[in-house]
């Protein structure tokens, strides 16, 4: 292992050479926003709101999976990146149904607070209103469709954490739906081992505890980057 | 000087947004020294005056009546302010949107099905006022020019609004205090 | 095998063609298929069988000739000592003319069917890729190495070293023909000094390579079908093109990627593997060296997204066909985790030509960036609508108007779109653009694999855009936000205007959400999806205005900030 450094917002950083732009961002105390990463599982550059500029590259890098170099110069919150970024929220909200007044995460759902993040005082597209359901046949969790983003944290930590790999995704586009096991009900499914981990995991109301109501539902994420430090380095940090 | 002659509508909503604005309490002393309040619900006014300031729209456009009214205020009003979620979003109101023939489909529920005297959907033509078949935010008919979110939005944060509003400047809607949904 | 068993086969089966006097040379390709070429070719088979001429004619399928909108089109071959076969052409053959045909057999030709060969559709064109297509018997490995196939991979192993190989490929100045036209020089140089250890690794057991290469057969744009008429008509050139490849960035084990959806191609492929295999072309110690390479096919569910080649691998690997960010590069970080070599059909069917012929000599065909040739699928309102290679720096209009012959019904000329879903819509100002990757670029439109739509005046340009977005919306994998949920809201938006409900502030949204999801999207998919829609934007800008709903508000604030709007109460 060695160490670089590279510039953050004209902010000198040093990382370990293995370390992601994100990394070496939180490291030092920048904030670049995320919604698929967390912290325990893979990161996949699928929300594109970590998107950062690197100097002499043309295209945007997502934080989550760009490593670091040596005299690499990143700048992680421009007009355009804001622009974007407020772009790509509004995209989510007018996607599904976020009905945030009557949602058991509200208060505590990180893309309520994106949306605060990026300034996003109204959607400017026409909210496509699909017709989604809600799984509730599990006898502890729920499963809302109208609220899931597709993030896939719940199917990461299904499969990496838990190892049960109950949940996955079915179908592609704007069509895509989490699903349990063969797309069944979630309460018939034979590996799901009921441990709570997608709702550790999901950043918004979409997988909740039942019988949570409104702005009831606090997600733990931290525990799933906890029980991962602790099972690889037998480091049990509260 | 004159005052700010101030006007706030309730379309498809719940009145929560109104119930939050009286909840100003003592600073409504306040504001009724700066402003004139020229149409609300909670005043008897027939009908929306001309050259208003400011008007606050609070709720969905739901229906006809919704939509003739909102076209009305934005041409007598010199500014129009997204009052709450169902305003800003369509919020709760438009979660009939997901439903196909989402009037009718309510209508019927709210009408036929669940009543168990006299079951029928009210058609009093002029009277009361069809449905949209969709239940629409209120800049997607007409521009808005300040959006106030919130279910509803909480007292400090109206107030906040109307507060630059008086001093004629644009209420700075940034940050969880001012931008919250829900 | 060995080159001297190579060099017998090639005489013996010559000789044996040569032992024919005529060849009946009958059209399978994709178009002329649909014509109903089976059919005809069955009909000359029995007509030969009862005519004198039994037994000194024999009848072939062979790949496609490019001219599909004349199909079925039957080629006659007449043995000539010390010369090429003389040949005629004949368009639209029905099985009821084939008494006809055998009967012109060494007579005069039917004049009724007779295709002129010395029109510019034929004479513009110039053949390297599809130079053995729609002559040689696809199903025979014998025929394609009677006419000199698999001495590029001679040569190859007997003279030259891996690096002389990649030094070879690299000065003839090919470039990837999947459409972005990377060098393919640099990319097998890439693959050749990657470390196989240089990330983990999860090879399935049973799989003895440290390196791959992946043959690109996913060919998905809609009318597109160069790949498939490489695959179909000449699947050995592929193979050698593969098995080169292997050589040259130390790789065991290759896979063809193809769509389910083209049968024949499999059927084609799987045939080939099993010929050269049988002759020890592939396998292990190829040609009695220690060279040894695999080829096996995997079949593609018919997704869009699996020809982005990262969404591919993760298809060959058995998961779900979603792209993953890039760097690192499939070069560096491929199937299983281990350095890949990923090409296209058309670039690797340019490999053998590149080796028997020469780096000088491809280089000097084309432009100064771009070299070689080009397979185009020339569709759309066009005369002759089908299969073209032609050099790199020949113009648009020549392509349209010469060898596409105009556009039909006397209408005129609108615009050519490359590229098909990913790609732009050039307009008649620009068509005497030189056909290279830099200048479609710079037009708004690229390469791609070779699409080539061509629409007449009768044509609505925001129809189109809005037809291309919904190819892209559906085949939008879904991972990332803005092509997944970006594309769903340009078509919605599109869609506004084709039915009377768009406003200015609906094509400003239109314009802004364009420049997110080109610039925010995982893969190429969503980074080009909104090409259709910028450039006929570009070009077309009033076709968009006029569907404008005029009682709409442009988007904005209307009375502008209270500090203007209230000033008078202050």
């Amino acid at each position: 292992m060695s160490v670089v450094t590279l510039k953050i917002n004209d902010q000198d950083v040093s990382a370990r050479d293995d370390a992601t732009v994100l990394q070496a961002a939180r490291e030092a105390g920048i904030h670049i926003p995320v919604l698929c990463y967390l912290e325990g599982l893979s990161a996949v550059g699928a929300c594109r709101l970590c998107l950062v500029e690197v100097a002499g590259v043309n295209r945007l890098l997502p934080a989550c999976t760009t490593r670091v170099q040596e005299g690499m110069m990143v700048q992680t919150n421009t007009p355009r990146l804001q622009n974007y970024r407020r772009h790509i929220v509004e995209l989510l909200f007018a996607e599904r149904n976020h009905v945030c007044a009557v949602c058991v995460a509200n208060g505590n759902c990180e893309l309520q607070a994106l949306a605060i993040e990026v300034g996003m005082d109204h959607v400017r597209y026409d909210y496509m209103f699909p017709a989604l359901g809600v799984d509730l046949t599990h006898e502890r969790f729920g499963l809302d469709h109208n609220r899931c983003i597709l993030c896939t944290r719940c199917v990461r930590a299904c499969d990496e954490i838990e190892g049960a790999h109950t949940l996955d995704v079915l179908g592609r586009g704007a069509k895509a739906r989490i699903v349990t096991d063969l797309n069944m009900p979630w309460g018939e499914s034979p590996t799901c081992t009921s441990c709570g981990k997608c709702a550790m995991a999901c950043p918004t109301g979409a997988i909740f505890k039942q019988g949570s109501t409104v702005a009831e539902m606090v997600h733990h994420p931290e525990k799933l980057a906890f029980l991962k430090v602790a099972r690889e380095r037998r480091e049990w940090r509260v | 000087m004159e005052k700010l002659k101030l006007a706030t509508v309730w379309l498809g909503g719940c009145s929560g947004c109104h119930m939050s604005f009286l909840d100003l309490d003592e600073w409504l002393f306040d504001l009724a020294a700066a402003v004139e309040v020229v149409f609300s619900p909670i005043a008897d006014v027939k009908q929306f005056p001309e050259q208003v300031d400011v008007t606050l729209i609070e709720g969905a456009v739901a229906n006809e009546e919704h939509l003739e009214l909102v076209r009305m205020i934005r041409a007598r009003s010199r500014m129009v302010i997204s009052f709450g979620d169902c305003a800003v979003t369509g919020n709760v109101t438009a979660m009939r949107n997901v439903l196909s023939s989402s009037a009718e489909a309510v209508l019927n529920r709210a009408y036929r099905e669940l009543p168990t005297f006299n079951p029928r959907i009210p058609d009093e033509a002029g009277i009361v006022p069809p449905l949209l078949e969709r239940v629409l935010p209120v800049h997607a008919v007409i521009p808005v020019d300040v959006f106030l979110p919130g279910c509803p939005p909480p007292a400090p944060r109206i107030r906040a609004a109307l507060q630059a509003l008086i001093e004629g400047k644009t209420p700075e809607m940034i940050g969880r205090e001012m931008l919250k949904f829900g | 095998m060995n080159f001297e068993e190579l060099t017998q086969l090639a005489e013996r089966e010559r000789a044996a063609q040569h032992a024919m006097p005529f060849q009946i040379h009958v059209c399978a390709g994709t178009g002329c298929h649909a014509a109903g070429s089976e059919m005809v070719a069955k009909a000359l088979e029995g007509e030969v069988a009862r005519s004198t001429l039994k037994g000194k004619v024999l009848v072939k399928c062979v790949g496609c000739r490019g001219l599909c909108a004349s199909g079925p089109i039957v080629e006659v071959e007449q043995q000539q000592p010390n010369a090429e076969p003389a040949s005629v052409l004949y368009a639209h053959v029905r099985p009821e003319d084939a008494p006809e045909v055998v009967r012109s057999i060494g007579g005069e030709p039917v004049e009724r069917l007779f295709l002129d060969t010395n029109q510019p559709f034929f004479t513009r064109q110039l053949k390297i890729v599809l130079e053995d297509c729609g002559k040689i018997d696809p199903e025979r490995i014998e025929d394609y190495i009677a006419r000199g196939g698999y001495r590029a991979l001679f040569k190859v192993l007997d003279e030259m070293t891996p690096s002389e190989v990649i030094d070879e490929i690299t000065h003839s100045g090919l470039r990837g023909r999947g459409g972005a036209g990377f060098p393919t020089g640099l990319k097998w140089a890439t693959v050749a000094k990657a470390n196989p250890q240089r990330y983990p690794t999860y090879v399935p057991p049973g799989v003895q390579s440290q390196k791959f290469v992946i043959c690109n057969g996913d060919e998905g744009d809609p009318g597109a079908f160069m790949d498939r008429s490489v695959m179909e008509g000449d699947p050995h050139r592929v193979l050698e093109g593969m098995i080169i490849a292997g050589y040259a960035v130390g790789a065991n084990q290759g896979y063809i990627y193809v769509r389910a959806e083209y049968p024949l191609a499999v059927k084609r492929l799987r045939t080939a593997i099993r010929q050269a295999q049988r002759v020890g072309l592939l396998g292990n110690n190829i040609a009695g060296t220690a060279f040894s390479f695999n080829i096996d096919i995997r079949l593609g569910a018919g997704a869009f997204v699996c020809g982005e080649e990262t969404a591919l691998i993760a298809s060959i690997e058995g998961g779900r066909g979603l792209p993953r960010p890039r760097p690192p590069y499939p070069a560096e970080y491929g199937l299983w985790g281990c350095p890949t070599l990923i090409n296209n059909v058309e670039t690797l069917a340019n490999i053998a030509p590149i080796i028997n012929r020469g780096a000088a000599w491809f280089a000097s065909i084309g432009t100064a960036k771009s070299k070689g040739t080009k397979v185009f699928a020339l569709t759309g309102q066009v005369k002759n609508t089908g299969l073209i290679e032609v050099p790199m720096g020949i113009t648009l209009r020549e392509i349209v108007f010469d060898i596409g012959g105009g556009i039909p019904n006397g209408r005129k000329f609108k615009a050519v779109q490359t590229g098909g879903p990913s790609g732009g819509c050039i307009p008649e100002q620009y068509l005497d653009t030189p056909v290279d990757y830099e200048s479609l670029t710079a037009l708004g439109s690229i390469m791609g694999s070779g699409g080539l739509i061509v629409m007449d005046d009768s044509t609505d340009m925001v129809e189109v855009a809005r037809f291309f977005m919904e190819f892209c919306m559906e085949e939008s994998c879904g991972k990332c936000i803005p092509c997944r949920a970006g594309t769903a809201q340009i078509h919605h938006i599109l869609t506004k205007f084709q039915t009377g409900r768009a406003t200015m502030r609906d094509l400003r949204l239109l314009e802004e959400l364009c420049d997110v999801v080109k610039h925010a999207s995982l893969c190429g998919l969503g980074q080009s999806a909104p090409n259709p829609v910028l450039s006929t934007l570009r070009y077309f800008r009033h076709e968009y205005e006029a569907k404008l709903r005029s009682d709409g508000y442009a988007y904005g604030h209307a009375n502008g900030a209270a500090e203007e709007a209230l000033s008078h109460v202050q």
